[in-house]
C-alpha cells in the first residue's frame, strides 16, 4: 500500500516538476511548483515526518507560493514566447540528462549501498514533540544562527525598499 | 465494529449534517439580517421561508451555467471545486463530542484524531487561499483579479496574527491534537468557573480568543473585512464571473470556512464538548429545559393563535419541541447527546456572532485593513504569546 502511494506521489512531483519548466505562462508553472510541493508534503508523511509534512504545506504550499501568485498576479505577466532552442541544447540536452541521472543513481548506490527499504511506520520520531526536542537541544545553535539569518534578510528587504521610497 | 465501515458511516453523517448546516445557515443569516434590518427575510418559501434553502438549490441549479469565453478555462473550472474541497477537508478533524458506544467496541464523535490536528487545520486554510486567488485570476476580469489580489494579500496579512493567537493557548495545553486539547479544558475553578483556555490559570486566554476571532473574520472574508467581494467598488469581486453552482460552491465554501472556524474556535478556547457548569450542579438539564420552553412557548402560541392555521401548526411545533426535551432526559441517550449539544450551543452562539458583526459593522477600507493587520494584530499577538510563555514558564 505505502509503496504504491509513493509511486503514485513521486510520479505527481515528477510530472509537476517538469511542467513547471514546460509551461509558458507563469501562473502555470506556479500552480505546478504547488503539486510539487503537495507531493513532497505527501511523502514527508508517509516517511513517518509528519510535523515536517504539515510545516512543508504551511510555509510553502501556503505562504511563499501564495506570494509567488500574488506577485505574478499583480504584474499581470504574460505568457512567455517560445523561442527556438539553440543547437547545443537541442544536441547534447538528453543525453546529459541521462548522464547525470545515471551518475546520481551511482553515487546512491555507492554510498548506502544495503539500505533497506523504508516502510510505513517504521520511524515515529517526526512528531512535534521530537522536532521541538531535537531543535532545541541538539540542533540548537544551527537553529539560532537561521533565525539570524532570516532577520538579516527581512532587513535587507526593508532597507531596499527604504531606498525606492527616497 | 469494522474500521472502514465505521469511518465511512461517520463521514456520511458528517457530510450530510454540515451540508444541511450549511444550507440552513444561509436561511439563518438572511433572516437574522433581515431582523436587524427591520424587514421580514425569506417568508414565501414554507412557513417562515424554511424552505428557502430547497429552493435556492433548485434554482441555482438549474440555473444556466455561462462560461464567459475569454477565460482560462481549465484554472477557472477547477478553482471553484478547490475551494469548495478545501473548506470542507478541515471538519475532518474537529471533535463534536465525547466517545460513544457502537456495536462492538466505542468510537469518539469526530471524524480522526491526527497529532497535529490543529497543524493540519492551519495547512488546509493556508492553501485555500488558492481557490479565491485563482478564480479571481482564471476569470481574466480586472474587477475579479482585483478580488483574487486583495484576498490573497489578506489572507497572508492575518494569517500571522491567526497562527500567533493559536499558538498561546496550546502553551497550556500542551499538545495539537485537537481531543486531547479539549480534554486539557476539563474541570472547575472553585467549582463552577469552567476551566477552558480562556479563563485558565496561570494567564487567561481572552485575548488570543478576541484575536484568533478577529483574524477568523478576516480569513473567512467576513464583513467587515470582505474587501475582496466589495460589491460597491468590485461588482462581487473573485467570483463575478461565476455562474449557477459554480457560484454557489464559493457561496458553500465561505460557509463551510465559517462553520470550521467557529468549531476551531469552540475547541482551542470554549471547551469543545464540555459543559459550561458541572453536571454534578444539572448542566444536563439545560437541554431539557431550553426546549420544554421552546415546546411550551409554541404551545402559547398556538392556543392563542395570531392566524387561523396556528391552531394546528404551531402545537405540532410544540409536540415536537416536548418530545426533544424527553428524548435529552433519557440517561442512555443524554449521555450521547449532551456534549453534541454543548458543542453544537457554543458553535452556533459564535456562528450568531458572524451574522450579527454583518449586520452590525461597515466595511473597513483596505489600507486600514492592513494597517490593522500589521501595526496592531501582530505586535498584540505577539507580546500576548510572550506574556503566556513567561506565565507558562514562571507558575507550571
Amino acid at each position: 500500500m505505502d509503496v504504491i502511494l509513493f509511486l503514485i506521489f513521486a510520479a505527481i512531483a515528477v510530472i509537476c516538476g517538469v511542467n513547471v519548466v514546460a509551461q509558458t505562462h507563469p501562473i502555470s508553472s506556479a500552480i505546478s511548483l504547488i503539486g510539487v510541493m503537495g507531493s513532497l508534503a505527501v511523502l514527508y508523511l508517509l516517511l513517518g515526518a509528519e510535523f515536517l509534512a504539515a510545516a512543508q504545506v504551511i510555509v510553502y504550499a501556503g505562504a511563499i507560493m501564495v506570494l509567488f501568485v500574488f506577485t505574478i498576479m499583480l504584474l499581470n505577466a504574460g505568457a512567455e514566447v517560445r523561442r527556438g532552442r539553440s543547437w547545443i541544447a537541442q544536441l547534447l540536452g538528453l543525453p546529459l540528462l541521462f548522464a547525470f541521472l545515471g551518475l546520481m543513481a551511482y553515487f546512491v548506490q555507492q554510498l548506502f549501498p544495503s539500505a533497506a527499504m523504508v516502510h510505513f511506520g517504521g520511524f515515529r520520531g517526526g512528531t512535534p514533540l521530537d522536532v521541538g526536542r531535537a531543535l532545541f537541544t541538539q540542533f540548537l545553535l544551527p537553529f539560532e544562527v537561521v533565525s539570524v539569518l532570516i532577520l538579516i534578510a527581512i532587513l535587507g528587504a526593508v532597507v531596499l525598499a527604504r531606498k525606492e521610497l527616497e | 465494529m469494522n474500521f472502514f465501515l465505521l469511518s465511512l458511516i461517520k463521514a456520511a453523517v458528517v457530510a450530510f449534517v454540515l451540508l444541511t448546516t450549511l444550507a440552513y445557515l444561509q436561511w439563518v443569516e438572511r433572516k437574522v439580517i433581515a431582523h436587524i434590518q427591520v424587514r421580514l427575510g425569506p417568508s414565501r418559501v414554507g412557513p417562515h421561508g424554511l424552505l428557502q434553502p430547497l429552493a435556492d438549490v433548485i434554482k441555482l441549479i438549474t440555473k444556466e451555467d455561462l462560461i464567459p469565453p475569454y477565460v482560462n478555462k481549465p484554472l477557472y473550472l477547477a478553482a471553484p471545486l478547490f475551494a469548495v474541497a478545501m473548506a470542507l477537508l478541515s471538519i475532518s478533524v474537529i471533535p463534536f463530542g465525547a466517545e460513544v458506544p457502537v456495536p462492538g467496541g466505542h468510537t469518539w464523535m469526530q471524524l480522526t484524531d491526527l497529532n497535529i490536528g490543529l497543524l493540519f487545520i492551519l495547512a488546509v486554510s493556508s492553501v485555500s487561499v488558492y481557490g479565491i486567488a485563482i478564480a479571481g485570476w482564471a476569470s481574466n476580469n480586472k474587477y475579479s483579479l482585483l478580488g483574487g489580489l486583495r484576498s490573497s494579500a489578506q489572507m497572508i496579512s492575518y494569517e500571522l496574527p491567526l497562527s500567533m493567537a493559536v499558538a498561546a493557548p496550546l502553551l497550556l495545553a500542551n499538545t495539537l491534537s485537537l481531543r486531547h486539547i479539549v480534554e486539557k479544558q476539563a474541570g472547575y475553578y472553585l467549582g463552577f468557573i469552567p476551566h477552558w483556555s480562556v479563563f485558565q490559570a496561570p494567564m487567561p486566554q481572552i485575548f488570543s480568543f478576541i484575536l484568533f476571532m478577529i483574524a477568523a473574520f478576516a480569513e473567512t472574508n467576513r464583513v467587515p473585512f470582505d474587501l475582496p467581494e466589495a460589491e460597491n467598488e468590485l461588482v462581487a469581486g473573485f467570483h463575478t464571473e461565476y455562474s449557477s453552482m459554480k457560484f454557489a460552491a464559493f457561496f458553500m465554501a465561505e460557509y463551510a470556512n465559517m462553520v470550521t472556524v467557529c468549531s476551531v474556535t469552540t475547541t482551542l478556547f470554549l471547551g469543545g464538548w464540555l459543559p459550561l457548569w458541572p453536571v454534578s450542579a444539572g448542566s444536563n438539564f439545560v437541554a431539557p429545559v431550553v426546549f420544554a420552553l421552546a415546546g411550551a412557548f409554541a404551545l402559547y402560541h398556538g392556543l392563542n393563535p395570531a392566524r387561523r392555521r396556528d391552531r394546528l401548526t404551531l402545537p405540532a411545533v410544540a409536540l415536537v419541541f416536548f418530545l426533544l426535551a424527553v428524548l435529552f432526559l433519557i440517561p442512555a441517550v443524554q449521555s450521547v447527546l449532551m456534549p453534541l449539544f454543548w458543542f453544537a450551543a457554543k458553535t452556533g452562539s459564535l456562528l450568531f456572532l458572524f451574522i450579527w458583526i454583518r449586520g452590525t459593522l461597515p466595511r473597513f477600507r483596505y489600507d486600514q485593513l492592513m494597517a490593522f493587520a500589521w501595526k496592531f494584530m501582530f505586535p498584540v499577538a505577539v507580546l500576548n504569546l510572550l506574556v503566556t510563555g513567561l506565565m507558562v514558564a514562571l507558575f507550571p
